[in-house]
């Protein structure tokens, strides 16, 4: 009996090594006709090179994709670490649209994939696209953004946001990889490349070597725009512009952090027309205040090649009737919308002429939209998501009103040029819900007890006096409730953050983060314990769908419940990448 | 109140203290720099220290703010910042140091102050771009042969 189960054990055992191999581009890949990839076949033991065999649609390998693999004999992982061998090809290109099923297999290790390549339609649909993305955009930030712009009487909204009457719709699906779970460089990388990839991944597949630069590549939506058109390619974020969203549209690298090198990248496909913070990383690391570790001047780069630099909004304003400009506002990540318009806290005191996300889609477009042949432009609302993460709520809702007035901004320019694609989405959610209104004007001093819920809600009493689209004043006495349904231990205060962003926690010694206590002793704050595991930093992304909007040209095929990835289809398809024009 | 001193264990830390003695004629409380007086310029295109800065390069100096998330629990050095940090850089992909923070490099390994307390830090100031050979950390304003104390 017992050498029985132990044999049982071993050919289970068997069975599990079998089928180990991994082939990137992943099961289901879909990919965009002629559009260059790399294939690697990782597996899992050490093989001989004459035992591999690779077969495509029951041929020959090399007819399909184009040229004989490199076989590596073992790959090294960290100190040195044997991780078995593999096989590379890059730059592998097919043309003709269809299934193909490759089949790889040496001694006991198979792997069959199939992908889809897909052509495009002959004719483009549209001359622009204008995609817009608001950073960690939940339906709790435009429901609270409609609220405190718009305000509402009697249960019905009294304005509506630009981003209320956008025509087509679908769900996103946001997860990676390697998880249900994602984070913004691997999300945007799926819009931007139609392939999905794992969590802080940018253009590429994920494989296993430590090396972040290694990895199998897709190509971004900018390289294919620059491979097939000749169209202008717009980035503007109020981030860093090395941050993953902004980056995702042109980057390859398995790690996201990776920002001096990002820069690189822009420097390669040069987008002409590149907004926003992070000039750190253009910085060479003698000044003061780099953040690269060369000697690399991008300003000055960028200059030599004919960019008009701006370093604020006067600057900005100037630089409109120039082809190419390189806008720069800040070292890091460009202030909150509340702080540079109303409170001017977080460093608005060093960046005081900071332009936001509405100026600076205006003179993206009316720079772009010079070129006779159209232009991508990727807008990211980026500040939703930084001011969701530390549960900063009144921040991320500010930022999104920002974010829905630049949507106004495309959709005017889509008024006057209905050749133009508009799109509108988030990249991944926040665990954040409005559950009602928060009352000063309550008795007593206990803040839970001001929460007003269901009837006791009521409405809020924002006022928008100056007609600019935000509430005159963040801390009106019957506020929207908004909390957050995950975080690390924090001090909820139940009030707007005057004095500058919130911090919730901060790290202790044994890596774990506590309750900042600098909030401890605000009137009425209670002690929320955390519920995510104790060496997270503040609240993290949802798993839930992302809604994404869209109207002009094109915008028809959005519909229903769509992976991340199929959006990149859509672009493809609006502009017909997917044949030779 | 936990004070850390440099204890001249070793030859080569013993030297390097008499090297500071040496600077500063008696260890004292020198000058003090707060965060707000380090740079004079601050830009797009660069930051520039503050003639302040520039004037107390290789004197003694105390400064008063918190300590950052070390690398390890035991640290040679650590970062020092006017608000207590949410995020360790070295942890979290997103995160980077804001520009005013100064590395204080300490002769002896120390154990870690919890992050919301206040801190004076007294050392030798040093001002210019400089990579940490350990870490990689390039830092641009350190103190260096600190000691420190709770506040």
């Amino acid at each position: 009996m017992r050498t029985l189960l132990l044999a049982l054990a071993a050919s289970t055992a068997l069975i599990g090594t079998a089928g180990a191999a991994t082939v990137y581009p992943l099961d289901r890949a879909t990919i965009l006709a002629g559009s260059p990839f790399d294939f690697k076949v990782e597996f899992d033991g050490q093989v001989k090179a004459e035992d591999v065999k690779i077969v495509v649609n029951g041929g020959d390998y090399k007819a399909a994709l184009g040229s004989e693999v490199e076989f590596v004999a073992s790959e090294k992982g960290k100190d040195d670490a044997a991780l078995g061998s593999a096989v590379l090809l890059r730059g592998v290109k097919i043309d003709k649209a269809g299934a193909y099923t490759v089949e790889v297999s040496a001694g006991d290790e198979k792997k069959s994939v199939t992908w889809d390549v897909y052509a495009t339609g002959e004719a483009p649909k549209a001359k622009n696209i204008i995609f817009l993305l608001g950073d960690g955009l939940s339906v709790s930030h435009r429901t609270a953004a409609r609220l405190m712009s718009k305000g509402m009487t009697e249960g019905k909204a009294n304005g509506r946001l630009a981003m209320d009457d956008l025509d087509h719709m679908a769900f996103i699906g946001t997860s990676s990889t390697g998880s249900i779970a994602t984070d913004s460089a691997n999300t945007m990388s799926a819009y931007m490349t139609g392939h999905k990839s794992a969590v802080n991944a940018l253009g590429v597949y994920a494989d296993r070597t430590p090396d972040s630069f290694d990895d199998p590549k897709v190509e971004t939506f900018a390289e294919a725009l620059r491979r097939t058109t000749k169209k202008s390619v717009g980035v503007i974020s109020t981030a860093e512009l090395e941050d993953a969203t902004p980056a995702a549209v042109v980057s390859h690298t398995r790690k996201r952090a990776d920002k001096p090198e990002i820069v690189d990248m822009f420097w390669n496909v040069k987008p002409e027309v590149v907004l926003g913070g992070g000039s750190a990383y253009f910085l060479s690391k003698d000044v003061p205040g780099s953040k690269r570790k060369d000697d690399k001047d991008y300003i000055k780069l960028f200059q030599e090649a004919g960019y008009k630099l701006a370093t604020d909004k006067t600057e900005l304003e100037a630089a409109a009737s120039a082809d190419k400009i390189l806008g720069l506002f800040h070292t890091g990540n460009m202030d909150y919308a509340l702080d540079r318009l109303q409170l001017k806290k977080g460093t608005v005191d060093k960046f005081p002429n900071q332009p936001g996300l509405v100026e600076m889609t205006k003179v993206a477009l009316d720079s772009l939209s010079k070129n006779p042949e159209g232009f991508f432009l990727m807008v990211e609302g980026a500040s939703i998501d930084k001011a969701s993460h530390p549960l900063d709520w009144d921040r991320a809702v500010y930022d999104t009103i920002e974010f829905d007035q630049a949507i106004a901004v495309a959709r005017e320019f889509q008024a006057n040029n209905p050749d133009t694609l508009v799109v509108v989405t988030g990249d991944h959610t926040h665990g954040v819900s409005i559950i009602g209104t928060i009352d000063d004007d309550k008795p007593g001093t206990d803040m839970r007890e001001k929460v007003g819920t269901y009837d006791a809600a009521g409405f809020p009493n924002y006022q928008d006096a100056d007609g600019d689209g935000y509430p005159d004043r963040v801390d009106v006495s019957r506020r929207l409730a908004i909390f957050a349904n995950n975080g690390p231990d924090h001090y909820e205060t139940f009030r707007p953050k005057l004095d500058g962003p919130f911090e919730p926690a901060v790290k202790t010694q044994d890596g774990i983060y506590v309750a900042n206590e600098a909030y401890k002793d605000v009137p009425g704050a209670v002690f929320v314990e955390g519920n995510i595991p104790r060496d997270g930093d503040t609240g993290v992304h949802a798993v839930d769908d992302v809604v994404l909007q869209a109207a002009g040209p094109g915008a028809e095929e959005f519909k229903g419940y769509m992976e991340q990835s199929d959006v990149y289809r859509v672009l493809a398809d609006t502009f017909a990448i997917g044949v030779k024009q | 109140m936990a004070r850390t001193t440099a204890l001249a264990v070793s030859r080569r830390t013993f030297l390097a203290g008499l090297a500071a003695l040496s600077c500063t004629g008696v260890v004292r409380a020198g000058d003090t720099l707060t965060f707000d007086e380090l740079y004079g310029k601050v830009s797009v295109l660069g930051l520039a220290f503050s003639d302040k800065v520039k004037a107390l390069d290789g004197k003694t100096v105390s400064m008063r703010g918190f300590m950052a998330p070390p690398l390890k629990a035991e640290a040679k050095f650590f970062v020092l910042t006017e608000i207590p940090m949410a995020l360790c850089p070295f942890c979290s992909s997103d995160a980077d140091w804001p520009s005013n923070i100064v590395v204080v490099y300490i002769d002896e390994k120390t154990t870690f102050v919890p992050p919301s307390k206040l801190i004076e830090v007294t050392g030798t100031l040093e001002v210019g771009s400089w990579t940490d050979p350990e870490t990689g950390f390039v830092s641009l304003l350190r103190l260096v042969h600190s000691s420190f104390e709770t506040v």
